[in-house]
Order: C-alpha cells, then structure tokens, then sequence
C-alpha cells in the first residue's frame, strides 16, 4: 500500500512539475528561446499572489483573475522589451539575457520581500484531504495535477485548432518560410510569451500554496522544469506531462526507500534519459536546428 | 486589402537598380527589370546567377542594400513579407519549403493568414489541384515530390496573389507531373494573375512566358519578349559568351 499511495502521490506531484515546464517547453519549441529566467518568473508569481491575497484579504485562488491577465501582460512586455531585441543577435544573446534576468529578479525579490521562506494562504483547500481504498489524497495536490491536465490540454487543443495554433506550429518548422508566407511573427512570439508566463505564475501560485517559497526558490524549480521538458521530448506538451509524471513518481518512490536519494534520482533518470534518447522519449518534431530553413543563392 | 486592379501589359513591378548581399558576398548588382501585369515572366540563368536571391528580395525576405521596389505604383522596398502578401504578392519557394509537421490543409490554412482577399477558398484550390484533395488530412511531409509542389503552389495561391512568383517548380519532378503543374499555371494566367518564373529548362520557360530575362553572375544580360528572341540568343546571354 505505501508504494501504490507513493506513486499516486508522484503522479500528483509530477502534474505540478508539467506545469511549470509547459511554458518553457513552448517558449523552446517555437521561439528557440532557453529561458534561464522561467523559475524566477514563477517565483514572481508567487509573490504577486502573496501581495494580492494579503492586501485584499481573501485565499490567492480568488487573486488568479487578476494575476494571470498580469502575468500574460508581462509576458508580452517581456518578450518585445527584451526577448525579441535579443533574438535578433544570434542564440546566444537570449541566454546571456535571461540569465542576467535571472540574477536580476532574485536580487530584487531579496531586497524587496528578504530572504524569508513564505507560503501562500489557499483558504480552505491547504489542509482538505479525502480517503479513498486506504489512501489519503490531498485535494490541493489533486487540484494543481488537474489544473496541469487542464492547461495542458487546453494549449494542445489551441495549437491543434485555432489559426493561431497553426502560426504557432508553423513557426516552429520553419521560422523563414513561416515569415514568407505571411505569419506576422512578432505578435505570435509576444502571445506564446505571455502565456508562458502565465503559466508559469499559476505554477509558482501552486508552489507557493503547497510549500514555501524564497527570492531564490526559482532556480531548483527551473532545473525540475528543465528535466521535465528534456525527458519529455522539446516541443512535446503531452511528453512534458508524462516528463513531469516521470520526476515526480521518481522522486516520491525513491524518497519511500530513502529521502536523502530522492532528489539525486530525478538527476539521475534525467542523465539517463539524456545519454539513452537525447531528443527526449516523447519527440514531436526533430531536434532543434534541424528543421530550420536556409535562404539559398539562385 | 484586395489586389490592385488595372489594365493588362502595364507594370505591375518594378524593380530599379536592386543590389543585395549576404554579407560581404554581393548576390545582385544593379539589377533593373519590369513586369508587366498578366503576363508571364520568365527567369532564366545558371545556378548562382541570382534568380532566387531576386525572387526572396520581391518577396521580402531579403533588405537590398540600394535600389528599389515598386509594386502596383507603390514603393515596397522596405515593408515586411507579411505585408506584401496582404497586397497581392506570393512566392513559392525553392525546394518547396513546406511545413512538415502540418497537414495539407493547414499548410494551405497558413498561407492564407495574411491573404490579399478570399478569391481562393479552399474548395477553389481543391478544384484545381485534385491530387491533394485527397491528401488534405494527411502531413505534408508524407506526401510524394509532386504532391508537395502542388501543395506549395496551393499555399501561396491561398494568399490571393496578384502577382505570384514561383521558384524552379519543377526540379526534380516527372515530366508528366511537371505538365500537370503548368496546367495550372496556365489556367492562373488566363485567369488574370501575374506569373514570375524560375525555370531550368529552358525550353519550358519560353514556351511557357512572354517576356523573358536571363541573369548573368547576379546582372541582368538580357530582357526580351519571348516572340523576339532566338533559343541562341537566350544560351549566349545565359552563358555569357559574346553574340556572334
């Protein structure tokens, strides 16, 4: 029975994992941005909701109608501020740049809030728990796996659906012809930006409810992303759901025989994956670089 | 924005004085040509001489360093693809370029984003390329050379153009492929659109154009109506030998 309630409860934990990764996944597979600031991003979000809920009094969930049209608003300005300038010097520019982002928002988050650990009130929902077959699942960590399934496939069903989704899709193959063809690329970058961030708040609002969080709490969770997104295949979002179940039931199953080794584990099935299938075991397209179009002489 | 509207034989683009780089390497020199609205224009000339770098630099693809663009009485040199096509330009790339994980019929969908008008629906692009009726679920990058080719020309006819540029069509394909190709083509003329093509054969291209210009090492040797030229004169421009 503790094994079967400890990969249930790393199948949940995995659903957090996915939906940090999501955004990173697709910020990779359609702008070829790596972001190194993604975590801290999350963070942020965290903060925000720890700033509304307190100044309006009520359990972040009722901020989310707020914080996520900020986030995407963010997210936005992000990308055509910084991401998009830096995009057009080479791929490298993007990494120097979010990486000093990185640098930048946990400094800031430590001047601003200090380095105190905090959590976030989410009413009610924290501590409610149901039994279920000997097993006691928590609603919490059940609403962030749904929550993850829901966003997940709500972004596959836009990409798979909509015009945009299309946009989207096409500028991942190819982004030349995508921009011969017609696509008016910057605001398709700017939204995928936006909802990048967004999602990546309500991961770090999650994260904040399920545990603690500090000004320097993004980076362990941008590895966690990162792995998420790699074992899943770049691209992938079904993948990066099943890459965050991976971590996670990795995580909770070793932890059962041993805490100190839990993490090491994650790390150790990521290296694993990397040397074994390093496009991910789950790849919807080919390896980035690839697929990209050259302008040829006639 | 629907496509500019005028009288047949007058400039539809004009191109003045067009160079452009990739880096330090100069593709086109000083490269000058018109073409005339609903006719059909042949580009011809060895590989490397510029044909695609001047159909990509139409297309917006490609800055030129100095020269200009002029497109149904407008300076175009500077705005963006996306932007072009919206005013009736399309190019169907080299190589096809399609997007391989997207089915035929969102390759199509795509190339109307930022269509000139809705003169070409989807059923209308079926109609006149039923071998990819068929295909319309399947991924692009499943389907046969021809397929791919017809789906290419399908995409940019999806944008409306009024003037459609198409780059070497039918490389690598079978004669008889190639034949059903300029079928359409020829019905897209009668029909009013403005044709620029890349052609290697070179029978092809005359018998299929009406103007002709051949470039020679990025710099145009000759420019024509195809009625006035001999199949020698057009090899010596191609080649660059003196004319006897």
């Amino acid at each position: 029975m503790t094994w079967v309630n400890a990969v249930i409860q790393g199948v949940l934990l995995g659903g957090q994992y996915a939906l940090i990764a999501c955004g990173l996944s697709l910020a990779f597979g359609v702008m070829r941005i790596v972001n190194l600031a993604h975590g801290d991003l999350a963070i942020c979000g965290a903060y925000l909701g720890l700033v509304l809920s307190s100044a309006l009094g009520v359990p972040v969930w009722v901020t989310l109608p707020l914080l996520l049209p900020a986030a995407f608003v963010a997210g936005l300005a992000l990308q055509v501020l910084l991401l998009g300038r830096a995009l057009r010097h080479g791929v490298l520019a993007p990494v120097l740049v979010t990486f000093g982002l990185s640098v930048m928002i946990e400094n800031l988050l430590q001047v601003a809030a200090t380095s105190d650990p905090r959590g976030l009130n989410g009413g009610a929902l924290t501590l409610a728990s149901f039994t279920i077959g000997g097993l006691t699942v928590s609603w919490l960590f059940l609403a962030a796996f749904l929550t993850a399934c829901a966003v997940l496939s709500g972004l596959q069903l836009a990409l798979s659906r909509t015009s945009w989704g299309r946009q989207v899709r096409a500028i991942a193959d190819d982004l030349d012809t995508a921009r011969l063809v017609g696509i008016n690329i910057r605001p398709v970058f700017a939204t995928v930006a936006g909802i990048a961030v967004a999602t990546a708040a309500l991961a770090g609002v999650f994260i904040g409810t399920i545990g603690t969080f500090d000004p320097l709490a993004g980076t362990s969770t941008l590895i966690f992303a990162f792995e998420a997104v790699v074992i899943g295949g770049i691209g992938s979002l079904s993948g990066t759901l099943i890459g965050g179940v991976a971590l996670g039931v990795t995580q909770v199953v070793v932890g059962e025989v041993n805490q100190a080794y839990a993490v090491l584990a994650v790390h150790l099935l990521f290296l694993t994956v990397l040397m074994v299938r390093p496009g991910g075991l789950f790849t919807g397209h080919q390896p980035a670089g690839e697929v990209r179009g050259q302008g040829a002489l006639g | 924005m629907t496509p500019p509207q005028g009288p047949a034989g007058e400039a539809l683009l004009e191109i003045t004085g067009l160079d452009v780089f990739y880096g330090d390497f100069q593709a086109l020199f000083g490269v000058s040509m018109s073409v005339a609205r609903g006719r059909v224009t042949a580009l011809v000339g060895a590989n490397g001489a510029g044909k695609t770098t001047l159909l990509r630099t139409i297309a917006g693809a490609r800055a030129p360093a100095s020269g200009a663009i002029r497109y149904a009485g407008r300076d175009i040199t500077t705005i963006p693809p996306h932007r072009r096509i919206s005013r009736g330009i399309a190019l169907v790339p080299e190589g096809r370029k399609l997007f391989p994980s997207l089915t035929v019929e969102e390759n199509i969908q795509v190339g109307a984003v930022a269509a000139a008008s809705d003169a070409w629906p989807l059923q209308r692009i079926y109609d006149a390329f039923p071998m990819i009726a068929s295909r319309r679920k399947q991924r692009a990058s499943t389907l046969s050379g021809g397929e791919q080719q017809a789906v290419a020309i399908a995409r940019a006819l999806a944008a409306a153009p009024a003037l459609l540029l198409l780059d070497e069509v039918s490389l690598g394909l079978a004669p008889r492929v190639v034949e059903e190709l300029y079928q359409v083509l020829r019905g897209l003329r009668s029909a009013g659109t403005t044709l620029v093509i890349v052609e290697q054969d070179l029978y092809r291209a005359m018998e299929a154009s009406d103007h002709l210009v051949c470039l020679l090492e990025g710099r145009v040797a000759l420019a024509a109506a195809v009625a006035t030229v001999t199949r020698d004169l057009v090899v010596a421009a191609y080649f660059g030998q003196e004319r006897s």
